[in-house]
């Protein structure tokens, strides 16, 4: 059967995918947030996970308003990114892994999480941000992914709870894959940030803090929070916050924090890291 | 107290809920477009003619004219596809915060810095 063998979360900003491609590692705004990195990159060159399971939310390049699906999931045999308006390079492809992700369909709506299934799926900054931190050498050594967008951008969005259940249910769905493959989750996105209104810039580090502890210890306890809690204590874009509470359902065993890092500000936004390790 | 009332208590934020949705669709769609290279290009040759297209009523042509983003918001604007229009411009994130909150783009950047200490 397939493993789970650990969660990595990662912010998603496009100016970080700007930043990797101007090689701006070394520069002294950028170094404090990539110095995070390279203890997670040496984790997952020794344990070469086979598929990576990466829930993000669509910023509007997939899904538009006419259609916007609370869980969608990717079911392709290859995802691209694309043009969003401003001038985020497009990447080589990312390879697809269909039959794992029809058995996640399969397995969520059999535990009635009703998911949209995507056999076409173009996947934005917030899916190839952390795939490119995560494996700067990902053209060379192409890990296989399944994309899973969750809807952050029109309210009424899901719960923490919700979404903690949803992450429960995929590592379950993993855990019954007749294969014996190695899986890591990745929640993306946060922490807290707010771009619109005349709170823009608002930034909660405590908060954010909190959040990074209790994820490891007790993330029911942060399950319990409304998405509008959310809203009001990580900003609006920090309710993003949900992607992390899903990937840490998913791992549903000895769980220990290998790595962590925070840095303010990275963009308008508190960027969190993190390696949490998933042991029988 | 209506729905509507208690989503909206964060200040200076505005939550957005059907009711947004409901009144930007068309400035949204509008700037959903600008995903495209070709559509940015249209906007930018003639600015009218394609808010006309889209079916922007009269206060989401004002706000676009006036580059406002806090109005656009107002009209019902997402921030994600806002994103878009301000990427015609060359706008970061950082100049947007800057122009609704009424600083300069160095003492937001100040700002979003002093918040990590």
């Amino acid at each position: 059967m397939a493993r789970i063998i650990g969660g990595l979360t990662s912010s998603h900003i496009p100016a970080i995918g700007n930043a990797i491609a101007r090689n701006l590692f070394e520069d002294p705004y950028w170094k404090p947030f990539f110095d995070g990195f390279p203890p997670i990159r040496a984790w997952l060159d020794e344990k070469q996970p086979d598929v990576a399971i990466v829930i993000y939310n669509d910023h509007g390049l997939n899904f538009f308003l006419d259609k916007m699906p609370t869980f969608a999931i990717g079911a392709a045999p290859e995802y691209r990114n694309d043009d969003e308006g401003w001038g985020i390079p497009t990447l080589p492809s990312f390879a697809g892994d269909p039959r794992l992700s029809w058995h996640i369909i399969e397995q969520l709506v059999g535990e009635e999480f009703d998911v949209c299934s995507c056999q076409e799926m173009t996947v934005d900054h917030g899916f190839t941000v952390p795939m490119q931190l995560f494996w700067d050498d990902w053209q060379k050594k192409p890990i296989r992914t399944v994309p899973i967008s969750i809807n952050t951008v029109q309210h009424p969005i899901p719960s923490p709870a919700r979404c903690y259940k949803f992450g429960q249910a995929l590592g379950r769905a993993i855990a019954s894959y007749p294969s014996d493959q190695k899986v890591v989750i990745l929640g993306t996105g946060g922490l807290s940030h707010q771009l619109d209104g005349q709170r823009a810039g608002f930034i909660n580090k405590p908060f954010d803090l909190m959040c990074m502890d209790k994820i490891v210890s007790d993330p029911e306890l942060l399950a319990r929070y409304t998405a509008h809690d959310l809203v009001r204590e990580a900003g609006a874009q920090g309710a993003e916050f949900i992607l992390w509470l899903a990937m840490r359902g998913a791992l549903q065993g000895h769980v220990q924090k290998l790595h962590g890092n925070y840095h303010v500000p990275i963009s308008n936004t508190g960027a969190g890291t993190m390696l949490l390790e998933n042991a029988d | 107290m209506s729905t509507e009332a208690i989503t909206q208590d964060i200040p200076g934020t505005i939550i957005f809920n059907g009711e947004q949705a409901m009144k930007g669709y068309a400035l949204n769609k509008m700037c959903y477009s600008f995903n495209k290279a070709d559509s940015r290009a249209a906007f930018k040759r003639d600015e009218e003619a394609y808010m006309e297209q889209f079916h922007l009523n009269a206060q989401q042509k004002a706000a676009i004219r006036a580059r406002n983003v806090l109005d656009l918001l107002a009209a019902g604007g997402n921030i994600y596809y806002l994103a878009k229009f301000a990427g015609i411009f060359g706008l970061s994130v950082q100049d947007v915060g800057a122009q609704q909150t009424g600083m300069t783009v160095e003492a937001f950047k100040a700002m979003l810095a002093k918040q990590g200490e």
